[in-house]
C-alpha cells in the first residue's frame, strides 16, 4: 500500500463536501438533504458568531461546571511505577486524568447537547430527538432539552433499555419520551436508524441531536468542534501544571466522540503520541467484539463514510462489548482519516482488560469510572510502565461510572 | 443511447396511460420464490421492475420492507445472488425494465467498477440508491452513465424550486417523486397536493415522473396515475408476500400468486387511470 502523503496540518478537515480524505461525505437520503444544508448554514454562522460561543461558555461554566479539572493521579502512578520496577524497568509515567465525568450528567456527552440544542433553538426547531445506546447521550439530551423547554423524544435500542434501566429511568424523570426499537437487533445501531427514519417524516419542526462525531456532514465537524473543549482545557492546565505538553494522550473510541474532542487541538504538535482505544470485546478473533478500525474495512452507513464492522456483502455486523457506550460498528470519519494518515494509533482492549482497569482505579484512586474510560486506563496500564518516569501521559476520563455498577456488580457476583 | 426503461414509458405515453412500476425485495422469502414472484410481475401488468437490494440497516424504509430485507438477508441473500436473479429473469424476458432499488454500501463493497458491469451483463437498466444525494454524484452515478445505467433519482416535498434542478441535472429514466416526507409504507398523500407537485416538476425536466409512496389500493393507483406518468407500488406487494409467511417461517400459499392478483388489480387501476381524467 502507498503511505498517504503527510499533510502540513491535521487539523483543516472536513473540506466543503465534508469530507475527511476519503472518509465523512453526507450519505444520505434526499429528504434529509435539505435539512442537512439548512443545519450546515445555520452551523457555519452559529460558529463564527461571538454570541454563541458566549452563550456555550456560559453555560459550559456555570451547567456544567466546566473548565473540568485535570487531575494528577499520583496513586495510580506510585502503583504502575512499582510494576514498572518489578519488570526491571525502573520506569512509569506521570498520569493525569481529564475529568470529565465530573460534568452535570456524568460524561461528556453535555458538551455536545449544549451547543446543539443552541442551535436548535437558533433554528426555530421545536422538537428534539436523539439516539442513545448506554444512555449517556440520552440523559444528556434530555437534560438540555428540560433546561430548555423542548420536548425530546429518545430511541433507545430495546435491548439496551434492558440493560441500562437506571438512564431510561433518569431521561423519563427529566421528561423525555423513551422509545425502545425493536427493529434489527434492538441496539444503537438500529436506535441511529429509528431517529433517522422519525427525523424523515418530521422534517420541519425536529431538530436530530446526534450524539458522537458522525453521521452526514456537518455532524462530525460541528461535534468535534463542541467536544473539543476538553482538549483545548487539558492543553492550557497542562501548561500550567507541567509547563510543558503532555508526551500521550489516551481515550476511548466507540463514535469517538470524546477522543476527538481531547485528540483535536493537539494533532500538530507532533511531539504528542495519540492513542484511541477501541472495544475488544471478547478478542478480535471472533464477531463479539467494536474494534471497527483495528478489525473493520471502509464502508458508508448512517450518513458518512467511515470504518464498519461489515461482512463481505456489505452487510452491517452486530458489535459486541462490555460497555454499551462502545457497542456501535461504526466510528466518527475524522477517526477513520487519522487511523489510515498515521497521525493517532488505534488498539483494541478486551472486556476483561477493561474491567481490571475499572476496579484498579476503583481502589487506587477512589474514582469510579464508566466503562469505556475504563478502556482507555487499561491501554494506560500497559503503556505507563514502559515509558520513562518524566514523560506524561493525559488520559480522558470521559465518564463517570454509576451506570455501570449493575453490570461490574453481575460479572464480579456481588450480591446487591 | 436509450435503455429499457427509456423505451418503456416512451411507449406508454404513446399508449397514453401511465406505468405500474412494482417493487419487490429480492431473495424475500428465499431466492427461488423470489425469482417467482419476479417472474410473475409482467405477467400480472407490471411494466417496470423495482428488485430491491437488502440491506441490514435500511434508514428510509418502513417496518414492511425493513422486515423484507431481514427475511432476504437470513435466507442468504448477497448482491451478487440479486444480479443473478436479474440475469436468470432476463433469459425469458428481454422487454420489461429492471430497476435495482437499495442502499449504496452493498455496492460500495462489492467495487463500483465491477458492479456496474455486472449489473451491466445481468439486464439491469436503472439504479435507484437511496442514500446518494446529488452531492455524492462521483460515486456512483457518474460511472453508471457513463456505463449506460439509468440513475433514478428520488424528488420529495423537501425539494423545493431552488434544489430541484441539482436534483435533476444528473437524473435519467424517469424521476421518482416520493410523495411525502417520511418512510416507505406510510399513508397515502392528499392526492392533490401530488397533481400539484408533479407538475412543478416536470415544469423543470422532460423527464416522465413516477409517483411513489404510500399507493396500496387500485383506486389509488388510479387516481396517482391521472396526474403521473407511473406509479410505485412497493410495500403493498411486500406485504402481500408477508400475509402468506407463518409465524414460523413456512409458507401458507403461494407468494408469487399473492402477488400476482394484487397487481392485476392495481394494473387495472393503473389502466383506468386516464380514463378517469378524461371524463
Amino acid at each position: 500500500m502507498n503511505k498517504p502523503i503527510e499533510p502540513n496540518s491535521f487539523r483543516t478537515g472536513p473540506d466543503e463536501q465534508g469530507m475527511f480524505g476519503m472518509f465523512g461525505g453526507r450519505f444520505v437520503a434526499e429528504t434529509l438533504m435539505p435539512l442537512i444544508l439548512d443545519l450546515q448554514g445555520h452551523w457555519e454562522h452559529a460558529k463564527a458568531d461571538p454570541a454563541y460561543k458566549a452563550e456555550v461558555a456560559h453555560l459550559n461554566k456555570h451547567y456544567t461546571g466546566r473548565p473540568s479539572p485535570l487531575y494528577f493521579a499520583e496513586r495510580l502512578t506510585d502503583h504502575l511505577r512499582e510494576v514498572s520496577a518489578a519488570k526491571g524497568l525502573g520506569g512509569g509515567a506521570k498520569i493525569y486524568f481529564k475529568r470529565d465525568e465530573l460534568n452535570h450528567t456524568g460524561s461528556h456527552k453535555i458538551n455536545n447537547c449544549l451547543g446543539q440544542i443552541l442551535l436548535a433553538k437558533r433554528m426555530g426547531k421545536t422538537r428534539i430527538i436523539a439516539e442513545t445506546g448506554a444512555g449517556q447521550h440520552g440523559v444528556a439530551s434530555a437534560t438540555v432539552a428540560a433546561r430548555f423547554g423542548l420536548p425530546c423524544v429518545v430511541y433507545m435500542g430495546a435491548t439496551d433499555v434492558e440493560r441500562q434501566a437506571p438512564n431510561v429511568f433518569r431521561m423519563k424523570l427529566l421528561g423525555a419520551e423513551v422509545v425502545p426499537v425493536t427493529s434489527g437487533h434492538g441496539t444503537l445501531k438500529d436506535a441511529m436508524n429509528e431517529a433517522l427514519r422519525d427525523w424523515v417524516t418530521n422534517v420541519d419542526d425536529t431538530y436530530y441531536m446526534i450524539g458522537t462525531a458522525a453521521g452526514p456532514h456537518p455532524y462530525p465537524e460541528m461535534v468535534r468542534e463542541l467536544q473539543s473543549v476538553i482538549g483545548r482545557e487539558a492543553k492550557e492546565q497542562m501548561m500550567e501544571a507541567e509547563g510543558r505538553l503532555p508526551d500521550m494522550l489516551v481515550a476511548a473510541v466507540g463514535g469517538g466522540s470524546n477522543a476527538i474532542g481531547l485528540f483535536h487541538p493537539f494533532l500538530d504538535d507532533r511531539s504528542v503520541r495519540i492513542v484511541g482505544v477501541e472495544a475488544g470485546g471478547k478478542g478480535l478473533d471472533g464477531e463479539e467484539h467494536c474494534a471497527s478500525l483495528t478489525a473493520g474495512s471502509p464502508g458508508v452507513l448512517h450518513g458518512n463514510r467511515t470504518y464498519l464492522l461489515q461482512n463481505s456483502d456489505g452487510q452491517i455486523m452486530e458489535g459486541h462489548s462490555i460497555s454499551a457506550g462502545l457497542d456501535y460498528p461504526g466510528i466518527g470519519p475524522e477517526h477513520s482519516w487519522l487511523k489510515d494518515s498515521g497521525r493517532v494509533e488505534y488498539v483494541p482492549i478486551m472486556d476483561t482488560e477493561a474491567l481490571e482497569a475499572f476496579q484498579l482505579l476503583t481502589r487506587t484512586e477512589g474514582i469510579i469510572p464508566a466503562l469505556e474510560p475504563a478502556h482507555a486506563l487499561a491501554e494506560v496500564i500497559k503503556r505507563a510502565p514502559h515509558m520513562r518516569k518524566d514523560e506524561i501521559i493525559v488520559m480522558n476520563l470521559c465518564g463517570r461510572g454509576d451506570k455501570d455498577i449493575f453490570t461490574v456488580g453481575k460479572i464480579l457476583g456481588m450480591g446487591l | 443511447m436509450t435503455t429499457r426503461i427509456d423505451r418503456r414509458l416512451a411507449h406508454l405515453k404513446s399508449e397514453g396511460r401511465p406505468a405500474l412500476v412494482t417493487y419487490f425485495m429480492g431473495g424475500d422469502p428465499d431466492y427461488a420464490t423470489s425469482l417467482k414472484i419476479m417472474k410473475a410481475l409482467p405477467k400480472a401488468g407490471s411494466d417496470i421492475i423495482e428488485l430491491g437490494m437488502p440491506f441490514s440497516d435500511p434508514m428510509a424504509d418502513g417496518p414492511a420492507i425493513q422486515a423484507a430485507g431481514l427475511r432476504a438477508l437470513k435466507a442468504g441473500q448477497t448482491l451478487a445472488k440479486t444480479l443473478h436473479m436479474a440475469a436468470e429473469f432476463r433469459a425469458d424476458d428481454d422487454e420489461t425494465p429492471i430497476v435495482l432499488m437499495g442502499y449504496y454500501n452493498p455496492i460500495y463493497v462489492y467495487g463500483v467498477d465491477r458492479f456496474l458491469a455486472d449489473a451491466r451483463a445481468s439486464g439491469i437498466d436503472g439504479l435507484i440508491v437511496v442514500d446518494l444525494p446529488p452531492e455524492m454524484d462521483e460515486e456512483l452515478c457518474i460511472p453508471a452513465l457513463k456505463a449506460g445505467l439509468n440513475f433514478i433519482r428520488l424528488a420529495t416535498p423537501t425539494t423545493d424550486e431552488k434544489r430541484l434542478p441539482k436534483v435533476l441535472q444528473n437524473t435519467s429514466g424517469f424521476v421518482y417523486y416520493v410523495s411525502m416526507t417520511g418512510i416507505t409504507g406510510s399513508a397515502l398523500a392528499d392526492t392533490t397536493k401530488v397533481a400539484t407537485a408533479v407538475k412543478r416538476i416536470k415544469s423543470h425536466t422532460a423527464l416522465p415522473v413516477c409517483v411513489g409512496f404510500g399507493v396500496k389500493t387500485a383506486e389509488q393507483a388510479r387516481t396517482i396515475g391521472a396526474s403521473a406518468d407511473g406509479v410505485v407500488v412497493g410495500t403493498a406487494i411486500v406485504n402481500a408476500v408477508a400475509s402468506v409467511i407463518d409465524p414460523k417461517g413456512g409458507l401458507t400459499a403461494d407468494p408469487a400468486e399473492a402477488v400476482a392478483t394484487l397487481v392485476s388489480g392495481l394494473a387495472q387501476g393503473v389502466r383506468g387511470a386516464r380514463l378517469v381524467a378524461a371524463e
